[in-house]
């Protein structure tokens, strides 16, 4: 170093700030230099609080590792304890509920309020979290996935159907899955027979035969259709069979997408949720679908 | 002050007596318009980050995806925009303070050129899906060694450069620089170790696993912020803030205390990140505790910046870079009062995983580092290139009003959103139901999603702004000669 130090052998040593009257330390970077204050006092106590906080801290709860474990604090306060009593105190709402629900038929919980009001609830909660994704968040379903507010059941809209269909789903892995299957017409029928098919079943109320296509599209679907989905296309529950003489459609009524679904047949999927949901929120969720509007 | 003299050995020009050293600018330069480049990129890929929140449809399969982006924005604006400007501000200040050129000109190349490599084998690989997974660690085995060597070479280029100064001294700044060096070289090393499938290919193993694993990656990510984001642009804060508000540093006994506290506390508070966790309740105590003794060691340095103000104050009034300055001091309170209240368990059991958390570490992010670096740029930029000023002033206020109020409506909307996520993923009915379903909460995110994006937006338009007013700066043909000053206020002198 060959510069001379303010301060530290330099005659002129610290000089004073003008504007504050503060004295430098004396050194100087670069044109910058220093004010000798004290670190302000209200800063030293509250940090001199803080660290008494933190001692008291690990006084109270568990803190410091030692050579075969840890300190325990005062009062052996531990996470997990802490989880226990919050969801023991959630649980303790729910218990005597659970209980009464898990004895209760389907009927017992629809003729006790409030156990219904408790099955309701909590199968709302289960439909929120695992059936809003297709079905919609009210329930109002989208192209493929049912609505399930209407009175249209593919597999029975009485309570404890709702709650096999949960179970089993719809062409799920479950070995008693409801396996309705409609055979693709594409390979059977000639484009010209489908269409005509497809102005039958897309207007099959119609009082006067409207035209030529559709009185074909009749002949067509008592010869190929009305084994499965009845002679008025009134459906088959037993068989999964949709009906189709009312305005209710899971892909579409118009006439393209009839021929579409006639010619290739269609094949949604529902996940069988007795591999993934308890007993009791099947039966909660069936209970809540049920009063959703179109239970029978 | 007395005559500086050229050490042996080094490559100075030819000893004037009284004459400053000539300083490597240059490399200053390059250093520079990298964090602005790097700057934009990352705010824009933030913009398009918030987007993706409010409105998935942002979400350009395969490359463009939220998974992808996201470390890439958050290695964009850390590493890329904070990491260059540190870089420059780090090489200026210790060639000043020190009075003496850096050590190695050609180390400091290789540094420049090798962490922009760094940082594109970083980017690209994410985009390609390549990532540990590690928060703030993503890059890839070889991306970090290649990381390592050129650490190694900033770290010895920076002491050595210390070790030749002509000052007996070291200036504070100097401090936070070096600390934010080595630490984060520690930092870097033992979060990363880890063993590649293959040394042709780019995946590779942890050595750490469970909860450990996680212990030492928020240790590493909390001292990231600690050491990279506080202590290294508290480094730039103590040269910069004097500099503009030609002024002392207030507290140079306030300096040591809180550079040791600082250093020393910040270490251990990297447990805070993990309460309620499978990590053990003592270590959890301890991550706690320590952040809130960290409160007032943090507060030093807002302290001693905003004092050194004292007897300045009137410059406030119309010198919108030091606007920018204290305006980042403020929100470094703010943030480092935060930070603190958000460890105490009952607050984090709030806070945790929730929008608040994105708002606090976006003021401190926002309002902290990208300001106090916008103000040393805004000093820098004419400093170097020989202008009298920046091209316009006026442009400078503009930039520092936009991008205030896309900060506040950044953090307002985070901190509305984060507690209500919070409070509504809590909530439980009188029959011990949840009450809302998570796809409720991710609703009522949508309107705060939206203005955070405003926010955004706003700040990066306020970047673009400042990347005009320093390309006409530096294009500025001949100099420009100061404005005088309105009759009306000189009449009021």
């Amino acid at each position: 170093m060959t510069k001379d130090h303010k301060g530290e052998g330099n005659p002129s040593g610290p000089e004073v700030d003008e504007v504050s009257g503060i004295q430098t330390t004396g050194h100087e970077w670069d044109g910058l230099r220093e004010l000798d204050n004290p670190a302000p006092r209200w800063w030293l106590i509250v940090w001199m609080v803080s660290i008494v906080f933190a001692v008291g801290y690990w006084v109270i709860y568990p803190a410091w590792p030692t050579l075969g474990g840890h300190t325990k604090g005062l009062f052996g306060w531990t996470q997990f304890e802490k989880l226990k009593v919050e969801q023991g105190e959630i649980f303790a709402r729910q218990r005597e509920h659970r209980r009464k629900f898990h004895a209760a038929s389907f009927e017992q919980v629809n003729q006790d309020p409030a156990l219904f009001e408790f099955a309701r609830a909590g199968g709302a909660v289960v439909f929120k979290e695992n059936c809003v994704a297709c079905h919609g968040a009210g329930g109002e379903g989208r192209k493929g996935y049912p609505n399930l507010n209407d009175d249209d059941w593919l597999f029975g809209g009485a309570v404890g159907d709702i709650y096999r269909t949960i179970q089993v789903g719809s062409r799920s892995t479950h070995v008693d899955t409801h396996a309705a299957m409609m055979p693709a017409f594409g390979a059977m029928l000639k484009p010209q027979e489908i269409d005509d098919l497809a102005t039958y079943v897309g207007s099959m109320n119609a009082s006067q035969p409207p035209s030529v296509a559709w009185t074909n599209g009749r002949v067509l679907f008592e010869t190929n259709c009305v084994s499965c989905h009845g002679a008025m296309g009134e459906g088959n529950r037993a068989l999964g069979a949709p009906q189709l003489n009312d305005a209710i459609w899971l892909y579409g009524g118009d006439h393209d997408t009839l021929v579409q679904s006639i010619t290739k047949s269609r094949a949604g999927v529902m996940p069988a949720w007795e591999q993934r949901l308890s007993v009791d929120d099947q039966r909660m969720v069936a209970v809540y679908v049920h009063s959703l509007g179109g239970g029978e | 002050m007395s005559t500086v003299q050229p050490t042996a050995g080094t490559d100075f020009p030819a000893p004037v007596a009284a004459a400053p050293p000539r300083y490597d600018e240059t490399i200053l330069k390059y250093f520079t318009i990298a964090a602005m480049f790097w700057a934009i990129a990352g705010f824009a890929v933030g913009v398009l980050l918030a987007l993706q929140m409010a409105f998935p449809a942002f979400n350009l399969e395969p490359y463009l995806t939220f998974g992808r982006v996201r470390p890439l924005h958050t290695s964009a604006v850390i590493f890329a925009f904070g990491g260059n400007i540190l870089f420059a501000t780090s090489y200026h200040v210790v060639q000043r303070t020190c009075q003496t050129r850096l050590f190695s000109t050609k180390m400091a190349w290789f540094h420049f050129w090798g962490y922009q490599a760094f940082i594109l084998m970083a980017g690209l690989g994410y985009l390609f899906g390549v990532t540990q997974g590690k928060e703030y660690a993503e890059p890839e085995w070889y991306a970090d060694l290649w990381l390592t060597v050129v650490w190694v070479v900033y770290l010895v280029n920076y002491l050595m450069t210390l070790t030749r100064r002509k000052e007996k001294h070291i200036y504070v700044a100097n401090w936070f620089f070096l600390s934010f060096i080595v630490t984060v070289a520690i930092l870097h090393l033992c979060n990363n170790v880890s063993l590649p499938v293959s040394f042709v290919g780019v995946k590779s193993y942890s050595l750490w696993a469970g909860v450990q694993s996680a212990l030492i990656q928020w240790w590493y990510g909390h001292n990231a912020v600690g050491f990279f984001l506080t202590a290294g642009f508290l480094g730039m804060m103590y040269y910069y803030v004097p500099k503009q508000a030609d002024r002392p540093v207030y507290s140079y006994r306030l300096s040591i205390i809180h550079f040791w506290s600082l250093i020393f506390i910040y270490i251990w508070a990297g447990p805070h990140h993990l309460l309620y966790t499978s990590l053990p309740d003592w270590a959890q105590t301890l991550g706690m505790t320590f952040s809130i003794m960290l409160w007032m060691p943090s507060w030093g340095g807002m302290i001693n910046g905003v004092m050194t103000l004292s007897g300045a104050w009137h410059k406030l009034r119309d010198d919108p870079i030091l606007q920018f300055m204290i305006i980042a001091l403020a929100f470094y309170g703010m943030s480092t009062f935060e930070g603190p209240l958000m460890s105490i368990k009952t607050v984090n059991a709030l806070s945790h995983y929730t929008n608040w958390t994105v708002g606090h570490v976006h003021a401190g992010a926002l309002g902290w580092v990208a300001y106090i670096s916008f103000g040393a740029i805004y000093y820098l930029v004419p400093h170097l290139w020989k202008k009298p000023a920046m091209f316009s002033k006026g442009l400078i206020s503009v930039h520092l009003w936009i991008s205030t109020v896309g900060i506040v409506l950044y953090i307002t909307s985070m901190w509305v959103a984060g507690i209500m996520q919070g409070l509504m993923w809590r909530a439980y009915d009188e029959m011990g139901f949840l009450t809302y379903s998570f796809v409720e909460v991710v609703q009522a995110m949508h309107p705060y999603y939206i203005i955070r994006a405003l926010g955004g937006l706003l700040f990066l338009t306020g970047g673009l702004i400042m990347v005009w007013n320093i390309w006409r700066t530096i294009n500025e043909p001949k100099p420009r000669v100061a404005r005088p000053a309105k009759p009306t206020l000189a009449a009021a002198e």
